[in-house]
This record gives structure tokens, sequence and C-alpha cells, in this order.
């Protein structure tokens, strides 16, 4: 029963009342973890790592094991970042997981920094998150004091200096290489890549970047072992995952699943599905910038490959449900101003097209556009697609366009609608006739 | 359509019609023997300096620490940073205009983020917004106290639709909590202690209509 699954190795015990804490946390198990990788070689806390076959929980899903042996070896400072950021729209499985088992995060930065060789490490947090950085702080002194992170760490030799960099509000420093440039004081744009941040990161060092929940989930790899934690999942995505269900559901909130398990489940089973008498309309799969799915692909697997497969992704693991009460059109809009003002303004196709699909998307609703105007947004959209540094654009551009593609037909509608409001299109109909029509409330 | 703001002269930008001195050096940084900092301040901003290789790095938490004590990050406020961290004005004023949090001009007191984006939309935060400005907007000095604006996804789509009360979160919210947020967060009080997102239970659908677990940062400070 999926319910019964719905708590396994993150959230386990996440409601245990002072899980924050030391004491308790160490009662629980806590950074034994730690100690066993620190009896073995970095390299076969590495193979580890690798065996277990646990992808990137951040967005992009990259296999962490392969990302942590691109670091080039030898004594030169290696850096590894915590990405908190979180700013997804959607997301927020990582505020959970750190207000709540800030000690997991921190062991696992520790155990993910000895496989890597790096000696300082840092956790940027997104400025909104007070409560969790305070809390991130609490339980980093605690840790300190306890000699789990910092010089010698239990005496093996191995050091790593840890600190809680709190951002100050803006998306695009979820993007690796904004991350860095915003840690290192400047403005968050981002950079050109390659070099990629493996070799060339954070202060021109090889820097190694995760998310919060794949370093929250390394003491479970660590204390399974590796090949028992890909047993879990399915064969391409091996493990758990955080999912953040929100939008038009009953039970908004996070639930674990093991990748694989049918969206039909997540959303229904787990979250309650739709108000009573709505029916979902369509759901991003992965945070705003996965391109949104219909009702018939609820029975789509939840996992990294079956999700590209049916034409989204994965993402970060956020999935917002919208019934058949929302019109597309404030969807499309919502999600479009979002990024135009996220937007950095580096690359021209970004700055440029997120702010005309905006202005398109107006148009439409004052009742100034035809429908030719979708096949200019969506060539608008197409242009934006990895033609700039990061995928900011592309966030945008990838799910308005599968909504033109989707909900083309109710795009047409909301265009005569309001154009006939306007008086335009040869006569100018009263309310009673656009009710009769059917094409909008009057 | 929403109208851009401008100004007389008709661009949006301050002071752009402005005479601009083209004989005058760029600022440089201030010289320590003339800029008081509050010892406070100084103390904090030196602390955040330690923590990295790289002096630059720590403008983020220099800014907040100098918009705490100014209200925002006013010209004296990058002075004083500025001075502590031996960089120019110039460089700080490019990070500040960047990001959300930091105010390039003066604001009310308590800052009240209202997220707007898509999964608090679907729940009816844009109602919640207007009426937020509105109260705040006939509140008696409500300029000088109130900051009030829609904020991108603050991360806790669970409790849509939500605020973000001077760092605080609160939600589920209905229009009907406004008066009595505005009035918690004038007088400093906790602002709607049983809709904080602090005590919510994982997925928990009565999370916010039982007994509450305390405070995690209750558990914090008793251990520290």
């Amino acid at each position: 029963m999926a319910t019964s699954a719905s708590r396994m190795l993150l959230l386990a015990d996440i409601d245990e009342p002072g899980l924050c804490t030391l004491d308790v946390y160490e009662r629980r198990g806590g950074y034994q973890a730690l100690r066993k990788a620190l009896q073995t070689s970095p390299e076969e806390v590495l193979e580890q790592l690798k065996a277990s076959g646990i992808r990137g929980r951040g967005g992009a899903g990259f296999a962490m094991g392969t990302k942590v042996s691109f670091l080039p070896k030898g004594g030169m400072d290696k850096y590894l970042v915590c990405n908190a950021d979180e700013s997804e729209p959607g997301t927020f499985k990582d505020r959970e997981l750190m207000q709540k088992n800030p000690h997991s995060l921190i062991e696992g930065i520790a155990i993910a920094s000895y496989a890597a060789g790096t000696g300082r490490a840092f956790i940027y947090i997104r400025g909104e998150y007070v409560l969790q950085a305070d809390i991130l702080d609490g339980a980093l002194r605690e840790a300190r004091a306890a000699g789990y992170v910092g010089e010698n760490v239990l005496d093996s030799g191995h050091s790593v200096s840890l600190i809680v960099h709190r951002g100050a509000g803006a998306y695009i420093c979820g993007e690796e290489t904004g991350l860095l440039d915003s840690l290192e004081g400047k403005r968050g744009n981002p950079r050109l890549k390659p070099p990629f941040p493996a070799i060339q990161g954070l202060y021109q060092g090889p820097t190694l970047i995760n998310n919060v929940e794949t370093l929250t989930t390394v003491p479970s790899i660590m204390a399974m072992g590796g090949e028992e934690y890909a047993k879990l999942g399915v064969e391409t995505s091996t493990g758990t995952k955080v999912v953040s269900v929100s939008g038009h559901v009953q039970r908004p909130g996070n639930y674990e699943i093991e990748l694989g398990t049918p969206s039909r489940e997540i959303i229904y089973d787990l979250a309650g599905g739709p108000p009573d008498g709505r029916q979902v309309k369509c759901w991003f799969p992965g945070g705003s910038s996965s391109p949104v799915l219909k009702a018939e692909d609820l029975d789509v697997p939840y996992d990294f490959n079956s999700m590209a497969q049916a034409g989204s992704m994965l993402g970060s693991g956020a999935i917002i449900v919208a019934d058949d009460s929302t019109p597309i059109l404030d969807v499309a809009m919502k999600v479009a101003k979002f990024y135009r003002h996220e937007s950095c303004g580096k690359c021209t196709p970004c700055r440029e097209g997120t702010n005309w699909t905006v202005k398109m998307l107006e148009r439409i609703d004052e009742g100034e556009a035809t429908p030719m105007d979708l096949d200019i947004m969506a060539s608008v959209q197409e242009h934006i697609i990895g033609n700039c540094l990061c995928v900011l654009g592309d966030a945008m551009a990838m799910p308005i366009g599968s909504m033109i593609a989707k909900f083309r037909e109710e795009f047409e509608a909301h265009i005569d609608a309001a154009r006939m409001r306007r008086g335009l299109n040869g006569y100018a109909a009263s309310e009673e006739a656009l009710a009769a029509q059917g094409v909008f409330d009057a | 359509m929403t109208a851009v703001r401008r100004f007389e002269h008709g661009s949006r930008v301050p002071g752009w019609d402005a005479a601009v001195d083209l004989e005058k050096d760029p600022a440089e940084i201030p010289d320590a023997a003339t800029v008081e900092v509050p010892q406070e301040l100084r103390a904090e901003i030196e602390s955040h300096l330690a923590n990295y290789p790289d002096r630059h790095s720590a403008a983020l938490p220099a800014l907040m620490a100098a918009q705490r004590v100014h209200g925002w990050c006013s010209p004296e406020a990058i002075e004083e940073v500025a001075c502590v961290m031996r960089v120019t004005p110039a460089y700080l004023d490019s990070v500040a205009t960047f990001y959300d949090m930091l105010e390039t001009e003066p604001v009310g007191r308590h800052s009240v983020y209202v997220c707007t984006n898509i999964s608090c939309s679907l729940c009816g935060a844009d109602e919640l917004l207007e009426a937020m400005q509105r109260a705040a907007e006939e509140a008696p000095d409500g300029e000088r106290e109130f900051n009030v604006r829609a904020f991108e996804c603050l991360g806790a789509c669970d409790i849509a639709p939500m605020a973000s009360v001077d760092g605080v979160y609160v939600g589920p919210l209905t229009t009907a909590d406004v008066p009595q947020l505005l009035d918690d967060a004038r007088a400093g009080r906790p602002v709607l202690p049983e809709k904080q997102l602090a005590r919510r239970l994982v997925a928990d659908p009565r999370a916010n209509s039982r007994e509450f677990p305390p405070h995690p940062a209750e558990h914090d400070r008793g251990a520290v």
C-alpha cells in the first residue's frame, strides 16, 4: 500500500519531537554512518555512492557518484556546496528536511566531503528560509562542538569546515553557477559552461554541488550500503524521493515515495486528489519548469526516465495540480510572469523572450490577439530553448510551449471570446450571447 | 495591463534626467577614519568576513545586517558596509539591486511577503494580496508600518495561500485573517501562532486544527 510506503528513509521519523537536536538525532542512530564511512577509505565511500545509483534530487537528475568522481585528485583547495536555494515553484521538500532533520544533512555533507576530498563546505540557503537557517546554524554549533565537522573529524585526519550562507531572494541563485557567483558575493549571474563547476567552480577551485535531499540521503546510503539502496525504486531511478504535492489537492504536503510509483497513486491516494466533483485538468510533474501533462498521463510511473518519455521531466519532484475550474491562460500567465521577473537579463533570448511571452499572453486576455499570435508565441519558445547560458529561459519555454500544444483549442476559444467582448470579429456580442456559446461564463 | 511606474520625465529610472558630473571620479572605498559604523554592525560584518576565503563573499550577509539596522540599503548603510568590507559603494550597489530581499528604497517597518506564485494563486493568493494591501493602506500610519508586496514562490505551497511576515511563515490564510495578522505584526507579537508553518506536521491535513508540537526553535535554544 502506497500510504504506508510514503515514509521510508527521509521522512521516517521526521515528526519526532526534537529530531533537530543532536541528542535525539544521536539516540536514533545519527552520525553512525559517518563513523562507518571514516573507517573506510574515501574511494570505498565513493564506490558505495556509485553503487547506490542515486541521481541528483535538485532537478537535473545527474548521478551523484559520477559527479563526485569528476573532481580532480590532488591537494588543491576543493569545495562542497549544498544547494539549499530551493526556489523552483511548487517545491518545499528541502525546507521540511532542513527544518526537521538538519543533522542528517550535516552528516551527509561530512561524508560527501570525505569522499570528494573537499576541505571547505557551504550550505547556500535561500534568504526567505529564516527559521530553517536558524535551525541549521544551531545544529551546526552542536555538530562542531561534538567534533562531527571541523578540524580532524572524529580523529580520522579528515577536516571540513562548514558555513551556512544565506541568500537574499533570487530564483536564479538555485542554478549552480549563478549560486557560485552569488556565494562569491556578486550578482547571481550564471556562467558559461564548460568549464563545469567540478573542474572550476567556487573561487576557481573544483567544486561539488549537490541538492539538500541528495546529501540528506547519503547517511542512509552509507548505513544500508549502496547496493541495498539501489534495490529501492526502479533500475534507472533508484531509491526514494520526497515529492511535494500542491495546488488543487485535498492534502497538499511532502510524501516520500519509491521512484517508479504511478503518479496517480501520489496525486489521488496520498494527496487526496482534487476537491470533490472536480477533475485534474493539467499537472506539472517537476515544478513549474516542467512541461505540463494532462489527466490521461496520470498512470505514468513517477521516475526520471518514464517522465522524460512522457515528454516532461521529474525535475525537483514537485507536483502542482490544476483542476478543471482553472483557465489555462491563468496558469500560463503566472508561469510566464514568474520567469520574466526572475530572468537575470544576461542572455537576450531569455530576457526578451520571457518579456514578450507575457505581453502576448496579455494581448490574448485583452482581446487584441488572433490565433496567429499562438504560433508566434510557440516559435518564441522554440528560439529560447538551448540558446542561453543557463536553463531559466528553457524553464519558461518548455511549460508554455507544452500548454500551447496541448490546450490550443482553449487558447483559441479564449482569444475568440475576448475579441467578441471587445466588439471585434464584426459584431459586439452581448454577455448572454457569449454565455449561449458556452465560451465562458458571462 | 499592469502599468509600469514611471517618473515625470517618462523614465523608469529615478534621476534619469538629472545632470551628471562627468568630471567627478567614482566613489572610492570609504575612509575608515571618517565613516562612523555602529559597533554592533561592525562586529557582525567582521564575523561574516572571517567565514570566507574571499572577503567579497560576505557582501550578502553584510548588506542584510546593515538593512536590519537602517531599514533599507540606504546610501549610509552601503557606505558603512563598504567601509568595513573595504570595497567600493558601487560594488555593493550592484549586489543590492539584484536581490529581492534587499530594499533599495525606504520601505515600511514590517515586511509582509505574500506568495503569489502558481500553487498559492490556484488557492486564492491574488485575493489575499489585494485584501492585505488594502488593509495596510487603510491602517493608521500603514505606509510606515507595513511593506506588503507580492513575492515569488516562498517554498511553502503546502500551506497555500501563505505569507511571510518578518520572516515567519503563516498559512493557509484567508482574507479574514488579514486584520489579525497586521495587528500582530505591528504589535511585535507572534503572528497568528496557530497558523505558523513551524508547527505543521508533514503532510498532515489536520495539522492546523490539532494540538501543536513545540516550536522547533525552542528545542534549538534549549540545546545550545
